[in-house]
C-alpha cells in the first residue's frame, strides 16, 4: 500500500501511531480493522478548508502542534473537582475515563438488569474480543468522517454498552471523560459503542469535562445501533476548557420504529467540531436532535448534523440554538437527505442564533436534499441580537441593563434545555450556562 | 409630581411631540385623550425612557429631579411606572421571576430588605386576587401566550406590586371586553389615593366611567390643545375630536 502519499500532518499521526502501536490492544480482526483505518486516514489526509464539510473550520492549530497519543491515565484528577462533575440528584451508573482510559476506582459498578453490559471497551477487547467483531466500525462511515478512521486506528478504550431485547435500563449511564492538565498536549481518542436491541430503552450521558488548563485534543467516536422499536436518549455534554480541541462524531443506525433522541450541548472550547449522523434504515424510525452551543471570545464551535431518511415513514425534528459573544465563531450545518424511496418523510429543522457582540460570527446552513416527492420538510435559520422591546420592558420594571441582557440570553438558551427529559441534568446545565454566559453570576 | 415644559420629541426623525406642557400634582388623576397619531403613546415612552425616542427640546421634572437624565430602570425604581399598550411577550422568562426581580429592585433602591420567596408569594397571591388572576400565571413565561386581556391584567398586577408614585397607563383599556375593563379599573382604583398620581392615556371615554379623572386633557398634533374636568371627556365622546382640530386651526 505505498501508492499514496500521506500529507505531512497525516504522516505525523502515522508516525505517532507507530510509536504506540505495541501498546494498543491486538488481535486478528482488530489488527486488520486498525490497519485499514490508518491507511484510509493517511490516504485522505487532514481535511482542509477546500473540503466542503470543513469550509468554515480551519484545523491549522491541530496540524501545527504535535499531540502525543494517550496510552493511559496520565494523572489522577482532583477528587473535589471530579465530585463536582457528578450530576446532583441523578442516580446513574457512572464510568469515569481519564485521558481516554477507564479508571475502575473512580467508577460505580452497579447492579445492572439481567443481560445488560456496561463495560470498558479495553476490558471487552482483552477478554472477549469476539463480542465486538462486526460491531466496532460497523456504524461509522469512515469515508465520510475521516477522524472516525483516525479513532479506529488508535482504538484502545472507551465504553461498550449492550442492552438485550425488551430490557429497559432504568438508571442513566453516565460516561465521564476527563483529561489531565499538564505540559503534554495529549491526543485522546475514546470510542463508545452502543447496541440497543429490539424494544430496549436506555439513556446515555456522554460527558466531556476538563480542567481549564487542559490542552488536549480529543477525537471521540460514538456508534449507536437501535434495534426495532428501541429507544436511545443520548446526552452529549461538552464542558471543555477554553484551550481544548475536540473533534467528535456520533453515528447512528436505526431500525424500524426505533427512536434516537440527541441533546448536544456544547459550552465552549478553543476548537470544537461535532458531527452527528443518524441514518433511519427502517420504516417508522424517528430522530430528535436538540443542540445548544455557547461560544465565547476566541472560541470556535462547529456543528455538522446529517440526517438520512433512507426509507418511507420516518421523521426527524432538529432544533439547534447558539449564543456567541466576543470574537466567538460558530458553524451550523444541518443536512437532511430524503432518499428516493423515502415517501411520507416528515422532517423539520431550525437553527436560531443570538449574537451578543458585533464581532461574533456564525455561518449557518440548512441543506435539504429531497429525492422523494411526497414528503413534508421545513427548515429555518435566524441570526439576531437581543430583542430591544424585551430589553426596554425589563428595564422599565427596574432591572438594570446588564441583568436584563443576562435574563434574555438565558431565556434564549434555556429553551433548548427545557426539551431535555432528565430534570437533574436540566438543573445542572441551567447553572452551568448561567456561569458561562458573559457577565456570568446569574443563577 | 411631574412638570413637563415645552417637550419636543422625534421618532425616527419625525417630530411627534411639538412643545407639550403638562403639570401633574401629587395625588391627582389626569386623563390624556386624543385622536390616533396625536402623540399619546410617544409621551408614555418618552416618560419611561425608551431608546429611539429622541427628546429635542423642553424639560421634564419628576419629583424635583430631571427625569430625562435617568436610565429607564432608575425611573422605575424612583416610582415611575408605565403600563404598556402592547405588553411584550418574553418566552423563557418566568413571570414570577420578573415580578419578584421588579419588587426587589425597588425595595433595594429604597434601602429596604429584599423579600424572600415566601413573603413574596404571599404578597403576590393577595394582589392576584384583586386582578382576578389564576395562580397558573405565576409559572408561565412573561405574557407568553396571554390573551390581550390577560396581558393588561398582568400589567396592572405589576403596578400593584411595584406601588409606583406616578403611573402612566398607556391605552390600558384598548382591546378589553367590559368585564376585563372593570377588573382593570378595580386594580387601578385599588391603588388610587394618597400621594399617588395617575396618567390615563386613552382614546375612548369608557374607561373614565370606572376611573373618574380629576382633569382631562386633549392631545392633538403633539400639544395639549384643551384641558378641563371630567365633563370634557363626555363632550369628546359626543362630538369626536374634529371640532377641537378646527378650533386649534382657527386659533
Amino acid at each position: 500500500m505505498s501508492e499514496h502519499k500521506p500529507t505531512s500532518s497525516a504522516r505525523s499521526y502515522e508516525l505517532a501511531h507507530a510509536e504506540v502501536a505495541h501498546q494498543l490492544p491486538a488481535g486478528g480482526w482488530l489488527d486488520a480493522l486498525r490497519r485499514e483505518a490508518l491507511s484510509r486516514f493517511t490516504r485522505q489526509g487532514f481535511p482542509t478548508r477546500r473540503d466542503e464539510d470543513w469550509k468554515y473550520t480551519s484545523l491549522r492549530p491541530l496540524e501545527q502542534q504535535r499531540f502525543v497519543p494517550s496510552t493511559g491515565a496520565a494523572g489522577e484528577p482532583d477528587a473535589q473537582w471530579l465530585e463536582g462533575l457528578k450530576i446532583e440528584n441523578l442516580d446513574a451508573i457512572r464510568l469515569v475515563f481519564v485521558d481516554g482510559f477507564y479508571v475502575a476506582g473512580l467508577s460505580t459498578a452497579d447492579e445492572l438488569p439481567e443481560g445488560v453490559t456496561v463495560q470498558s471497551l479495553a476490558a471487552v477487547l482483552a477478554d472477549e474480543p469476539e463480542r465486538l467483531k462486526g460491531q466496532l466500525g460497523a456504524v461509522a462511515d469512515q469515508d465520510m468522517h475521516r477522524f472516525a478512521a483516525l479513532n479506529t486506528a488508535f482504538v484502545a478504550d472507551g465504553a461498550w454498552l449492550h442492552v438485550p431485547a425488551d430490557v429497559e435500563v432504568q438508571k442513566p449511564v453516565h460516561l465521564l471523560f476527563v483529561t489531565t492538565a499538564d505540559d503534554t498536549p495529549r491526543l485522546v481518542q475514546p470510542r463508545v459503542l452502543v447496541s440497543a436491541e429490539r424494544h430496549s430503552r436506555v439513556t446515555l450521558i456522554e460527558h466531556y469535562a476538563d480542567p481549564e488548563a487542559s490542552t488536549a485534543f480529543s477525537n471521540s467516536v460514538t456508534e449507536i445501533s437501535t434495534g426495532e422499536g428501541a429507544r436511545v436518549e443520548h446526552y452529549l455534554l461538552q464542558e471543555h476548557g477554553s484551550a481544548r480541541y475536540h473533534v467528535g462524531s456520533v453515528h447512528v443506525a436505526q431500525q424500524a420504529d426505533s427512536e434516537y433522541v440527541s441533546h448536544n450541548i456544547n459550552l465552549g472550547g478553543a476548537l470544537v467540531r461535532q458531527d452527528i449522523h443518524p441514518r433511519m434504515l427502517g420504516e417508522g424510525a424517528n430522530v430528535v436532535l436538540n443542540g445548544l452551543f455557547l461560544v465565547g471570545d476566541g472560541q470556535h464551535v462547529d456543528n455538522h448534523t446529517r440526517v438520512d431518511h433512507a426509507v418511507p415513514h420516518t421523521g426527524s425534528d432538529e432544533y439547534y440554538k447558539g449564543v456567541l459573544w466576543g470574537k466567538g465563531r460558530a458553524v451550523f450545518n444541518g443536512k437532511v437527505i430524503i432518499h428516493r424511496d423515502a415517501q411520507k418523510t416528515d422532517a423539520s429543522q431550525y437553527n436560531g442564533n443570538l449574537l451578543l457582540s458585533p464581532m461574533a460570527e456564525i455561518d449557518t446552513k440548512p441543506e435539504l436534499e429531497i429525492y422523494a416527492d411526497d414528503v413534508k420538510a421545513a427548515h429555518g435559520a435566524t441570526v439576531g441580537q437581543l430583542d430591544e422591546d424585551a430589553m426596554f420592558y425589563l428595564r422599565s420594571r427596574g432591572l438594570d441593563a446588564r441583568t436584563a441582557r443576562e435574563v434574555l440570553t438565558f431565556a434564549f438558551a434555556g429553551d433548548v434545555v427545557s426539551r431535555m427529559g432528565l430534570a437533574p441534568l436540566r438543573e445542572r446545565l441551567e447553572a452551568a450556562i448561567a456561569r458561562r454566559l458573559p457577565g456570568g453570576g446569574l443563577a | 409630581m411631574l412638570k413637563i415644559k415645552g417637550l419636543k420629541a422625534k421618532v425616527e426623525n419625525t417630530p411627534i411631540l411639538k412643545g407639550l406642557d403638562l403639570e401633574i400634582g401629587t395625588g391627582e388623576v389626569h386623563a390624556i385623550m386624543g385622536p390616533n397619531g396625536s402623540g399619546k403613546s410617544t409621551l408614555g415612552h418618552v416618560l419611561a425612557g425608551r431608546d429611539g425616542y429622541e427628546v429635542t427640546g423642553g424639560s421634564v421634572e419628576y419629583r424635583g429631579q430631571d427625569l430625562l437624565e435617568m436610565e429607564p430602570e432608575v425611573r422605575a425604581r424612583e416610582g415611575l411606572f408605565l403600563a404598556f399598550q402592547y405588553p411584550v411577550e418574553i418566552p423563557g422568562v418566568n413571570n414570577t421571576y420578573l415580578l419578584k426581580a421588579a419588587v426587589n429592585a425597588i425595595r433595594k433602591h429604597r434601602g429596604e430588605a429584599e423579600l424572600d420567596a415566601v413573603d413574596f408569594l404571599q404578597l403576590i397571591k393577595q394582589k392576584m386576587k384583586i386582578m382576578d388572576m389564576d395562580e397558573s400565571f405565576l409559572s408561565r413565561g412573561v405574557n407568553e401566550g396571554f390573551s390581550g386581556g390577560e396581558k393588561k391584567r398582568n400589567e396592572i398586577l405589576q403596578m400593584l406590586l411595584m406601588e409606583p408614585k406616578l403611573a402612566v397607563l398607556d391605552e390600558t383599556d384598548s382591546g378589553l371586553d367590559i368585564d376585563a375593563l372593570k377588573v382593570v379599573a378595580e386594580g387601578v382604583n385599588a391603588l388610587r389615593g394618597g400621594d399617588r398620581s395617575i396618567i390615563l392615556v386613552t382614546h375612548y371615554q369608557r374607561l373614565l366611567n370606572y376611573i373618574k379623572p380629576d382633569y382631562v386633557h386633549v392631545l392633538s398634533g403633539g400639544k395639549i390643545v384643551k384641558s378641563g374636568d371630567h365633563t370634557l371627556a363626555l363632550e369628546l365622546e359626543e362630538h369626536g375630536y374634529d371640532w377641537l382640530k378646527q378650533e386649534a386651526a382657527s386659533a
